[in-house]
């Protein structure tokens, strides 16, 4: 089985997000990325196929040489072999677009990726391109068991789950429940010296649809102070008389 | 030319999000100069939607699509956009919306924005405000395409009742076999209890309940309110609770009205993910969690200590105004 890992270069969780250039751009500045977590849930479900199924395991991310340490750091973690569309991410349509080249030329049989990114939310990079190359697709993915041609998978739905049995190829929109948080690989210094070895591959961009363009961006409007209460009856006469939520 | 809405319905009753979703694409029309058709999948009450501004429905009945498919559903989305000559189309945020959308955007070469909170600002070209950065932000998102596809935010826009006759119309689209490839087997989802996704109300624990089995007063609490379950990362990490409760940045966002956290200090991904919530409550013994400070009422103390008497408080109050 041939598997390729879609892995998108986001801020750290723990970022505080700034925008530059007339509020035209995300502030980098000082900003830590790493590979966007619902995609390294798919990962490291990735690197179980591959311990225990023998599966090739490839990642693939859109995106200027920047990038590289985040995908240095999927092959610390595993991946056999890395693959970079030299291009500028600018929305999910774009994305897809250029993943599907990718997938077409390297003839995957499973592709993971992550149920949206955590910094642009776009959530249809996956379905986009299960549906350019007509693979089957599974969003909101929390299980994946694959055996010969046939995969099982739950996904999540609103107020539970849904259990689903369909084929490869397939295309898989991940997140937690992959696999636990407590499954997550921390690369190792062999894995680290391992992956300076690995093959990471730049491809030119195929030209893509210019489908949405972010124009400008904005910040929350700032909190007001908490209001402390100090009882219940307080805080139950507030949020009917003044918030107006019960 | 009209917008078309996708509302979706459950066991044949319209869901909360339909009235919304319908409530927006009326804005969109109403800017457009143009109406609204929505299209529903075996909804029983389609005239209802006449309320919230829409003017024919596109009613499909097919056995073939009880349980929901991502794919054969965006295919007759697609066939109805077609028919309608749509050039915006409205769906909403659930879990099933946010599979089908991407479908239907390659299918149709559609530029998508999701997670829209507001009406657009302008239609040519069309522009909209959107989340971004897990709630950190937000972008104004110009869609490009012919067509478009707008996600709309639960909870942000509301429902606004528009007087309008819906006229009802059957469309049976044509569905290949090649459509099921992806087949449910089984549902498991909780009976009678409200969806984190649905809820007006959220209550939420973190790891200063000190254990699953603490949870009894965050369920009593959520039963008098008539809320929804939630709980932090932490929480969901050490197996306390589901990983369908989770909350914020890698979990599910939570757009309601009143969010209530007990015993959660508010890591900068928590309240990512819960800060497109209306009104939010802490509880919490440490007058010094961050939470305080992206909360608009607060108690400081211990949470089984409060959390009883706000139960108790909440039942006295509940009956004294039904």
């Amino acid at each position: 089985m041939k598997i390729l890992v879609c892995i998108s270069n986001v801020p750290d969780t723990t970022s505080k997000i700034n925008f530059a250039e007339g509020d035209t751009k995300f502030d980098t500045n000082g900003v830590q990325f790493v590979i966007n977590p619902n995609d390294e849930f798919g990962l490291t479900r990735a690197m179980w196929f591959k311990e225990k199924q023998g599966a090739t395991v490839h990642v693939a991310t859109v995106g200027e040489a920047s990038v590289e340490p985040t995908m240095r750091k999927a092959l610390a973690i595993g991946a056999d072999e890395a693959i970079r569309v030299n291009a500028v991410p600018t929305d999910g349509f774009f994305v897809a677009q250029q993943l599907a080249q990718v997938v077409k030329d390297g003839g995957y049989d499973l592709v993971i990726g992550g149920r949206e990114s955590i910094d642009y939310n776009g959530g249809m990079v996956p379905g986009i391109l299960a549906t350019l190359l007509d693979m089957n697709f599974v969003n909101t993915c929390i299980n994946l068991e694959i055996e010969g041609n046939n995969a099982t998978a739950i996904r999540e739905i609103d107020g539970g789950k849904e259990k689903i049995t369909t084929t490869l190829p397939l295309v898989v929109g991940g997140q937690k429940g992959l696999v636990q948080e407590s499954d997550l690989r921390i690369p190792n210094m062999r894995g680290i010296m391992m992956a300076r070895q690995k093959k990471l591959n730049v491809v030119e961009p195929v030209e893509a649809i210019n489908a949405t363009t972010d124009a400008k961006f904005e910040k929350p409007a700032p909190k007001g102070a908490v209001k402390l209460v100090d009882n219940v009856d307080d805080l139950v006469n507030l949020l009917h008389t003044e918030a107006k939520v019960i | 030319m009209s917008v078309l809405v996708y509302t979706e319905s459950e066991n044949g009753k319209f869901k909360k999000n339909a009235f919304e979703v319908a409530s927006y694409a009326h804005e969109v029309a109403n800017q457009m100069g143009t109406t609204v058709t929505a299209i529903s999948v075996n909804a029983e009450d389609n005239e209802s939607l006449g309320a919230y501004g829409v003017s024919k429905v596109l009613s499909v009945s097919d056995d073939k699509l009880k349980t929901f498919n991502a794919k054969a559903y965006a295919h007759a989305i697609a066939q109805a956009a077609t028919k309608e000559g749509s050039q915006v189309i409205i769906v909403s945020s659930s879990t099933d919306s946010k599979f089908l959308a991407p479908i239907l955007a390659a299918k149709l070469e559609a530029g998508y924005a999701p997670n829209v909170v507001a009406a657009p600002e302008g239609t040519n070209p069309l522009t909209v405000k959107r989340t971004a950065f897990s709630n950190k932000g937000f972008a104004h998102t110009r869609i490009n395409t012919d067509v478009k596809i707008i996600g709309v935010s639960n909870n942000a826009f509301g429902t606004h009742e528009n007087d309008a006759t819906a006229a009802v119309e059957t469309f049976a689209p044509s569905l290949e076999d090649g459509n099921f490839n992806v087949r449910s087997v089984e549902i498991d989802k909780a009976v009678g209890t409200v969806t984190i996704a649905d809820a007006d109300i959220v209550v939420s624990g973190g790891r200063g309940l000190k254990g699953p089995e603490n949870w009894g007063m965050v369920e009593e609490l959520a039963e008098v309110l008539g809320a929804a379950t939630a709980c932090s990362k932490p929480v969901s990490d050490m197996g306390w609770r589901p990983h369908g409760e989770h909350v914020g940045q890698t979990g599910k966002p939570v757009a309601s009205n009143l969010y209530i956290a007990i015993g959660i200090s508010g890591a900068i991904q928590h309240l990512a993910g819960v800060s497109a919530s209306k009104v939010k409550v802490v509880i919490n013994t440490d007058p010094e969690a961050p939470f305080f400070k992206a909360a608009d009422y607060g108690i400081v103390g211990d949470a089984f200590e409060v959390v009883p008497q706000l139960t108790e408080k909440l039942k006295e109050f509940k009956a004294q105004n039904s």
